[in-house]
């Protein structure tokens, strides 16, 4: 946190004289008149921002077309200059008649976690330190759902193994999204084609959001995420895998930058058993409308009422 | 009489033909996984006569594992005797090897029908727009065909059986014995 405002909690009442207290006060005005990301984020040289622009950015929801363009630009320089080579950051926007859903073959996945990898090349997701993974593996013994009896860290010579099977979860995009409503500062809200993402601008670091989501979708930046120049992805979205910072809170957008562009999340394309299916689920031709129609499928947690937008199937 | 016949093999013909094409236009997949020690087959096999009986082979290809409802089928069942370099459906029709899927829906309704609308088996491309599909005998050996981890990397991006490493177990980075030398807050 900032020395600012460590040095307004730690004023001692018995060492207090009128000009400690007036300094005090003084301090305090200028901790209160800082807007609430700016406490959270980095605190480092100016409380963690590289200018004022990104100091007075808005909540991406409120920002004219060229003040998101004013911002991009921002960004790319901003990118570009940390991490050596071009960055490009774009907002493509979302599609009419598109609600994006996905939908994952049980029968099929045999647990080799190829997609967790595929999603942390392509998102730009922190390679050192503390690790960010959007796609977790659960391990099941046969005939057991229990989320409670679930390992995640399983580690055998060669998958599948005999008398388990595989499950991956992720953030699920769900329609009544309890992370949404969670956020007192509206820094993730649902997008119209159905993703749920992230300003991480203007995220405070609350992590209600994480406290609020049943699937462990959310994931928290402890630490500045640390991506060798030569393995980051620059072709970024501005709510999607551009790189993030200390103190925000990130998750899975099924690949905004690539989806909102026509092609496949990442993890698809990462899949070697082709158990992972994406497609609009408003297109009567999409591979996820043939499965909603002639699969078993069930989506986790449903009693929970939060409408996921993924879903688990037989094939 | 006759008319009606020639009627007849007419509409043979096209029925016939058209699925042929419409297949051929409908999926573009990338060249079959064909040995390069025994393809052509025909470089061998132009020479030598055919014996349609079934039988163990015992001087070539003895490395193919049959392990296909063996007791029922043999090569021919697929594999065409009169031209070596195709295979050929149960009506007789003969069909490049980058088609054989249609041969193994013929048996195989249920998951040819997945295929075809994108479900069973790996899809790439475009979820708007146009999408590769794979083969069936790029995942499965026809000759073996129940599944395993071990299909080639140039289409499904693995070749070994092992997983990815597993998570950190979370707190692990942030112990002090961990974190030396590494800075407190990354950079």
């Amino acid at each position: 946190m900032s020395e600012s405002k460590r040095q307004v909690t730690t004023v001692d009442a018995r060492q207090a004289s009128r000009r400690k207290f007036l300094k005090g006060l003084a301090a305090g005005a200028v901790a209160a008149s800082v807007p609430a990301p700016a406490l959270a984020q980095g605190g480092r040289g100016f409380l963690g921002y590289s200018s004022w622009a990104e100091y007075f950015q808005k909540n991406y929801l409120l920002m004219s077309p060229e003040e998101k363009a004013a911002a991009l630009r921002r960004l790319e320089e901003k990118y570009s200059a940390k991490y050596g080579r071009k960055v490009t950051v774009k907002d493509t926007g979302p599609r009419e008649d598109v609600l994006f859903a996905y939908a994952l073959d049980l029968n099929k996945c045999v647990g080799c976690r190829r997609c967790v990898y595929g999603c942390v090349r392509e998102n730009n997701l922190p390679r050192e330190g503390e690790q960010i993974h959007y796609i977790k593996v659960l391990r099941f013994e046969d005939g057991v759902m229990d989320f409670e009896r679930s390992d995640r860290y399983y580690d055998p010579k060669e998958v599948p193994e005999d008398g388990y099977y595989y499950m991956p979860v992720q953030c699920l995009h769900c329609r009544n999204a309890p992370c949404v409503k969670a956020c007192p500062v509206k820094a993730t809200w649902t997008e119209p084609d159905g993703l749920v993402v992230v300003d991480y601008n203007w995220c405070i670091g609350c992590r209600y959001c994480m406290a609020a989501c049943p699937y462990e979708g959310r994931n928290f930046n402890w630490q500045d995420p640390v991506i060798p120049s030569s393995e980051l992805n620059p072709e970024t979205h501005y709510l999607g895998n551009r790189p993030r910072m200390r103190g925000t809170v990130e998750k899975c957008t099924f690949c905004i930058q690539r989806s909102r562009e026509g092609r496949y999340p990442a993890c698809v394309e990462a899949c070697p058993v082709g158990a992972r299916k994406f497609g609009n689920l408003l297109d009567p031709k999409s591979e996820i409308r043939y499965i909603l129609e002639n699969k078993r499928v069930f989506r986790i947690k449903e009693e929970l009422l939060t409408e996921p937008k993924f879903f688990y199937f037989f094939g | 009489m006759r008319r009606v016949w020639v009627l007849a093999a007419v509409c043979a013909c096209v029925v016939a033909w058209e699925p042929e094409t419409d297949a051929a236009q409908e999926f573009a997949v990338p060249p079959p996984p064909l040995s390069e020690d025994y393809y052509p087959c025909s470089q061998c096999h132009a020479d030598l006569s055919t014996d349609p009986t079934p039988r163990q082979l015992t001087d070539e290809h003895t490395d193919i594992v049959f392990d296909h409802a063996e007791q029922f089928r043999w090569c021919l069942d697929c594999h065409d005797a009169r031209d070596r370099d195709k295979l050929h459906l149960q009506s007789g029709e003969r069909l490049d090897f980058g088609e054989s899927y249609r041969l193994c829906g013929q048996c195989h309704g249920d998951k040819y029908r997945d295929w075809r609308a994108g479900i069973h088996g790996k899809r790439t491309g475009r979820w708007d727009g146009e999408k590769q599909y794979l083969l069936c005998a790029h995942c499965h050996d026809p000759h073996s065909p129940r599944y395993v981890l071990r299909a080639d990397p140039a289409w499904t991006g693995t070749s070994d059986r092992q997983p990815e490493p597993p998570p950190q177990v979370p707190g692990s980075q942030t112990l002090p014995a961990r974190r030396e030398g590494q800075g407190a807050g990354g950079h």
